[in-house]
């Protein structure tokens, strides 16, 4: 954020990056919580349940799932930079999948938009279950930036 | 010569090794995903539900179900092109457990378009497939084949099979399975 931006314009944005994300039906379909949002920032955790189940034997969470935090909640980092585009839409979504997330844990990811243009917003995201020192998946994107 | 068998009887027993891999994964039933089959071809299809809107003003399909219904076409193929040729070979049993399906590795959605409130379909394409890793590219899209609305590429880890057991020391490596049918290429192991 700027030297004279100000911090009331932030806190709106994130009011409404906030209220847009927990609106969402497939983020209330896979049970999505903000935990916290900054100045281009976001933190959403999505809790184990036996319907995002990937493998039935072992319990593992589909990557589909993982899929679908990592792009919430990096959608919610570009809507809450202090740059505020008036809405984004995902470009490209890359996940690496490190390990497989412990099953019964909840998976948090936290992301960042590192860079933004007039026109696109590059952003970096990780996600982690209980054991936040080995992530699970890590994704990078990249998003449109509208101007309404 | 003997007569070719029913043509009930083969459907049949293809039918039911691709329910094996679809059926009993509780994701797939979430979403609703299911597969259609025309001999060894198949396209997903994701019956639209109001659970799977990402932005309701628009409205428009979640990016994140885009993503996670391409990655589940990919695995399936990935899947179903090594149940196919087990099937084909004759050497599935019946009552053979659910095969162990690959691990995806990295996958990226490459978004064209805003999915619309309505059915979306999925073909997957096994570029490369090797003892260890493969290379799988899907389409997805909605009303018309020609305008898709997201394309992936995804690198798995396929299971071990059982009775693939490595090579011997100092053997030469097996020929690797190729979905193309062009034999090995390539240099993973």
């Amino acid at each position: 954020m700027s030297e004279t931006g100000d911090s009331e314009g932030q806190a709106r944005r994130e009011r409404v990056a906030r209220a847009f994300i927990e609106g969402l039906p497939h983020g209330r379909a896979l049970g999505l919580k903000m935990r916290a949002i900054g100045a281009g920032t976001a933190e959403i955790v999505m809790p184990w349940h036996e319907n995002l189940v990937g493998d039935p034997s072992t319990g593992v969470i589909h990557g589909g799932a993982v899929s679908a935090l990592m792009d919430t909640t990096a959608g919610a980092a570009v809507m809450a930079h202090p740059d505020c585009p008036s809405g984004t839409a995902t470009l490209d979504l890359r996940i690496d999948y490190m390990r497989s997330a412990t099953p019964g844990q909840p998976i948090v990811a936290k992301a960042t938009c590192y860079h933004i243009t007039r026109t696109v917003a590059f952003v970096r995201a990780e996600a982690c279950d209980e054991d936040a020192d080995d992530p699970v998946a890590a994704a990078t994107a990249a998003f449109t930036v509208e101007r309404g | 010569m003997r007569s070719p068998e029913p043509v009930q009887i083969v459907k049949a027993r293809r039918d039911a090794a691709l329910g094996r891999l679809v059926t009993g994964v509780p994701y797939l039933r979430f979403l609703g995903i299911r597969f259609d089959r025309r001999g060894d071809e198949l396209t997903a299809v994701l019956p639209y539900q109001e659970m799977m809107i990402g932005n309701p003003m628009l409205p428009a399909l979640h990016g994140g179900v885009t993503a996670a219904f391409l990655e589940v076409t990919a695995i399936i193929e990935l899947a179903w092109a090594f149940a196919w040729e087990e099937m084909e070979a004759g050497s599935t049993a019946e009552d053979a457990p659910p095969p162990r399906l690959p691990k995806t590795i990295d996958f990226t959605t490459d978004y064209l378009r805003a999915g619309l409130p309505r059915d979306a379909y999925a073909r997957a394409r096994v570029n490369r497939s090797g003892r260890r890793y493969a290379s799988v590219h899907v389409e997805a899209w909605q009303d018309n084949r020609a305008r898709l609305i997201a394309q992936g590429t995804g690198h798995f880890l396929m299971p071990n099979r059982p009775g693939a057991a490595p090579p011997a020391e100092g053997a030469p490596p097996a020929p690797e399975f190729d979905a193309r049918g062009n034999g090995p290429g390539g240099s993973d192991g």
